[in-house]
């Protein structure tokens, strides 16, 4: 049995202590908000928070996240920046990656409140979206920087 | 979520209650049921399939095609909502369920492929609004016995101006129930739209955005099992051994089965089928063609050139007037296999029960999924229930539900609701893959450089041979030609070359390789696309003409594509100087009964081949437009996909099977590459065509030509890799 810490909750869950992140926090703790896509790290579709952090949890196990505070899509707050952004600025398509994108700028944003063209590139671009949203991307990336900044608020 | 899935819904799911209630559903926002009836004390009215007012003065929708981020749901809501005159705060939209009657008109099926939602339901939703709007001003008329034409819809209320009495829908749906519904009702005019044609968000954004959205591998009924099947490394290879006690050891494993996919893993979670799979130790024998590797479908391609083909089509006699041309030129062209690599796999889930089945998957064919799965359970077709949920991400992959049967064994074989997924590495090697071409191209110029003659050989795995071996005839499978050629009468609307050509012969071979393909957004137009469009750039070289002024002087006749080629030109600077070592390519393309034209501009590193592409600008006519915002976002992410396969994707083969098997194998476009995309639309009154598929087609070849503007060497090739540039620039 296993303790972990998911959007400031406590779950148990039967699973052993090398079981991946991303397959508790889907198949036992029915977070389903974060997606599985290639399940080695290349896509980003599976990106959550550990201590706010942003990682990769196909490539994180339970052990290794133990004590530590995971966020999911599920636990950042609907009025978040990036949030409502993302529904200003109509960037999402299909939006299975989203999930995982939006952690990742999330994650940015919390380092860099006003980042560079080059620092968005750098971060951004290992994460995939196969329908081709990279330009609204960056246009959420933009929106959320701006009401973040009017609202003096840190991501 | 489970437990929203009431087993009591399902089956009322399946009734119509007194011709009232159609409108049944399950709905990827959580599972609710929509027949009013099950509501207490509510009163419905629904005219039709897509539609149901109810006295809490709401206006359902139901879609029943598949929401895969094109958007749809708000697309024919719109559509819908407005001949209704519904106020858009009253709508809610939900997913249909396999239905006869969702069927396309103009496919024949419920299928969400073809850019065909729109142009296939624009003037049935116009219908079925307008219905429902009229039957509600005459319920509201006989209400207050004055004449119709005093009345008036607006925004969910009928009104009486002279004895200032109004009703909202809701108040008069009970009383429009009992109406018989008019056949030829009268449509607004385009001055009336409220919806259409403006920007509106779509509906889907918000569930997508908060995660909550359940897309196929999201859903989770209860007592869920889980499955990866342990698959064929090679095609046709079949298995000669595997440990099925290691595999049952492992902790969590249900069941293990021999079925037609392979060897199916059956457990209480992902992580213990797949670590069961990986204890099968499967051993495969070497299948049908373990020779094949990437090198030998090229040259199997390009071999198949020098072969008689099947007839296609024959104007004038091509190989007299190039014969006789003032100049010839002739050119070989290849595009290989790309994936569909969706972002969400391949995955069905499926409860197969004694008297009933459950399917729940992301699908782009609710009639294929209802019948493969009535072909294994053989229970009736009311007795199938099939749930679509969000797609993350189409394509046309999910048109051949092939991931479906491999739910419903399982599940009938244990008993319980299954879900089964392919891993990404299943979902590359197993894909059905968008066919790999070859074309020979031989054009004919007058003295005057105006094309002549057009021979034009292309061979091409046929795509619907394996799955529906009738719809070839005389040796012409149509899907591998959209963009050269097609039927009149085609559903895909003048999917054909659209340069005026006296003498044109078409040809095409077939090759019996055993590498599954299928339609891969815009199917065969982009790589027809490629091979037409970088053969007219040719063309205008030897001609010595602008290759904007050549491509007009053979479209005289036609309107539409003069006419996104004279935009395109116009907004993207054509004939403006440009940077040396900077190019500027340009390409149109028509299918699905709507024309594109694109303009690339790039700069080439020639030490290390890498190509920069910097500006897209497209020019699109479609006719009417519906919602302005979600047609440029395609229009975006077709070029950017495109992109991707003019640069980076192609499937490699090895030993008779797929080598590429993720990601970092099999490379995809990254936020980097992508240039600034500009989308303008050109109004136009003429007849409705598609979208979602046709920023691909022009695209490729727009930076083959801009390639050949920065550097003078033509590649008749994609991917142009760093490897194949430099190679290019090397030869000459």
């Amino acid at each position: 049995m296993i303790s972990l810490t998911v959007n400031g909750k406590t779950y148990k869950a039967d699973v052993p202590a090398d079981a991946s992140l991303l397959w508790v926090l889907r198949d036992h703790l029915k977070l389903t908000g974060t997606k599985y896509s290639c399940g080695n790290g290349e896509c980003g579709a599976c990106t959550v928070h550990v201590n706010g952090k942003a990682e990769r949890s196909c490539t994180v196990t339970v052990g290794e996240v133990k004590g530590k505070k995971i966020t999911t899509i599920e636990g950042l707050p609907d009025n978040h920046p990036v949030k409502r952004a993302w529904i200003k600025e109509q960037v999402v398509q299909c939006g299975y990656c989203q999930p995982g994108v939006m952690m990742q700028v999330a994650s940015l944003l919390s380092e860099k409140p006003t980042p560079s063209a080059d620092q968005i590139i750098s971060k951004m671009d290992d994460v995939i979206c196969r329908c081709g949203t990279y330009l609204r991307i960056k246009k959420g990336i933009q929106a959320a920087v701006e009401m973040s900044g009017k609202e003096g608020k840190k991501v | 979520m489970s437990t929203l899935i009431s087993r009591r819904a399902f089956l009322k799911g399946s009734l119509a209650a007194g011709g009232l209630t159609l409108a049944i559903s399950v709905t990827p926002f959580g599972y609710t049921i929509l027949n009013a009836a099950d509501k207490k004390g509510l009163k419905s009215f629904s005219p039709n399939v897509w539609l149901q007012i109810t006295s809490d003065n709401k206006v359902t929708i139901v879609i029943g095609n598949s929401e895969m981020g094109q958007g749809v749901l708000t697309a024919h809501s719109m559509i819908l909502a407005d001949e209704l005159e519904a106020d858009w705060k009253q709508v809610q939209v939900r997913q249909g369920a396999a239905m006869d009657a969702f069927k396309s008109p103009i496919l024949g099926a419920q299928l969400t492929v073809g850019s065909a939602s729109v142009r296939g339901f624009y003037e049935p939703l116009r219908k079925a609004g307008a219905s429902g709007r009229a039957m509600l001003v005459k319920a509201a008329a006989e209400t207050w016995k004055v004449p119709e034409s005093e009345c008036t819809a607006v925004l969910g209320t009928v009104k009486h101006e002279k004895s200032k009495s109004s009703l909202t829908y809701g108040q008069l749906c009970e009383k429009a129930a009992k109406l018989e519904v008019p056949k030829d009702p009268v449509l607004k005019k385009e001055s009336e739209f409220r919806y259409m044609g403006k920007a509106m968000p779509r509906v889907d954004v918000p569930e997508k955005v908060k995660g909550k959205a359940v897309f196929g591998l999201d859903v989770s009924p209860k007592d869920l099992l889980y499955s990866v099947v342990a698959r064929p490394p090679a095609y046709g290879a079949k298995p000669v051994s595997f440990n099925q006690k290691a595999a049952e050891q492992v902790k969590g494993v249900v069941k293990v089965l021999q079925i037609p996919q392979g060897i199916a893993v059956c457990a209480s979670s992902t992580e213990a089928a797949l670590k069961g799979r990986d204890a099968l130790q499967v051993q495969w024998d070497k299948g049908s063609l373990p020779e094949m590797d990437t090198a030998f479908v090229e040259k199997t391609l390009l071999a198949d050139l020098e072969k008689q083909g099947a007839k296609v089509h024959s104007a004038g006699d091509a190989q007299k007037a190039i014969g006789e041309a003032a100049k010839k030129v002739e050119a070989v062209y290849y595009i290989p296999c790309v994936a569909h690599a969706t972002m969400e796999p391949m995955n069905t889930t499926a409860y197969v029960q004694k008297d009933r089945c459950d399917i729940w998957s992301p699908n782009q064919n609710q009639t294929a999924c209802a019948g493969m799965t009535a072909g294994i359970t053989k229970l009736p077709p009311e007795k199938i229930h099939v749930h679509t949920t969000f797609l993350g991400c189409g394509l046309g992959r999910r048109a051949f539900p092939d991931f479906l049967p491999e739910a419903v064994l399982i599940s009938k074989e244990v008993g319980k609701p299954v879900k089964a997924l392919w891993t990404r590495d299943d979902d590359i090697k197993q894909d059905r893959f968008r066919a790999p071409m070859g074309h020979r191209i031989q054009g004919g110029l007058d003295a005057q450089g105006q094309l002549i003659g057009w021979n034009h050989r292309t061979s091409c795995i046929s795509i619907m041979k394996p799955v529906n071996p009738k719809a070839i005839v005389d040796g012409v499978d149509y899907y591998c030609l959209w963009g050269l050629w097609d039927k009149d009468d085609s559903p895909m609307w003048n999917a054909k070359i659209q340069y005026e050509i006296p003498n044109l012969h078409i040809e095409l071979v077939m090759p019996d390789l055993p590498i599954p393909c299928w339609p891969w957004r815009s199917v065969q137009n982009a790589p027809n696309a490629f091979a037409i469009e970088s053969f007219v750039d040719e063309l205008a070289q030897a001609a010595g003409k602008d290759p904007l002024e050549f491509r007009l002087q053979s479209l005289k006749n036609n309107k539409r594509a003069t006419r996104v080629l004279q935009t395109v030109a116009e907004k993207a600077g054509w004939g403006k100087p440009i940077p040396k070592g900077e190019g500027r390519g340009i390409a149109q393309h028509a299918c699905f009964g709507t024309w594109v034209a694109s303009v690339a501009e790039l700069s080439v590193d020639k030490k290390s081949g890498n190509i920069k592409v910097h500006r897209v600008v497209v020019a699109v006519d479609c006719g009417p437009v519906i919602n302005p915002g979600p047609l440029v976002e395609q229009i975006e992410g077709g070029v950017i996909l495109a992109l991707s396969t003019a640069l980076k994707e192609e499937v490699k083969f090895a030993k008779g099977g797929v080598a590429s098997s993720n990601f970092d194998d099999y490379d995809i476009i990254r936020m980097s590459e992508v240039p600034e995309i500009e989308v303008h639309i050109v109004k136009s009154t003429d007849k409705i065509g598609g979208i979602g598929e046709l920023g691909v087609p022009p695209t490729a070849p727009a930076v083959a030509n801009a390639f050949f503007n920065a550097t003078g060497v033509r590649i008749r090739r994609i991917p142009l890799t760093p490897e194949v540039v430099l190679a290019g620039l090397k030869k000459t």
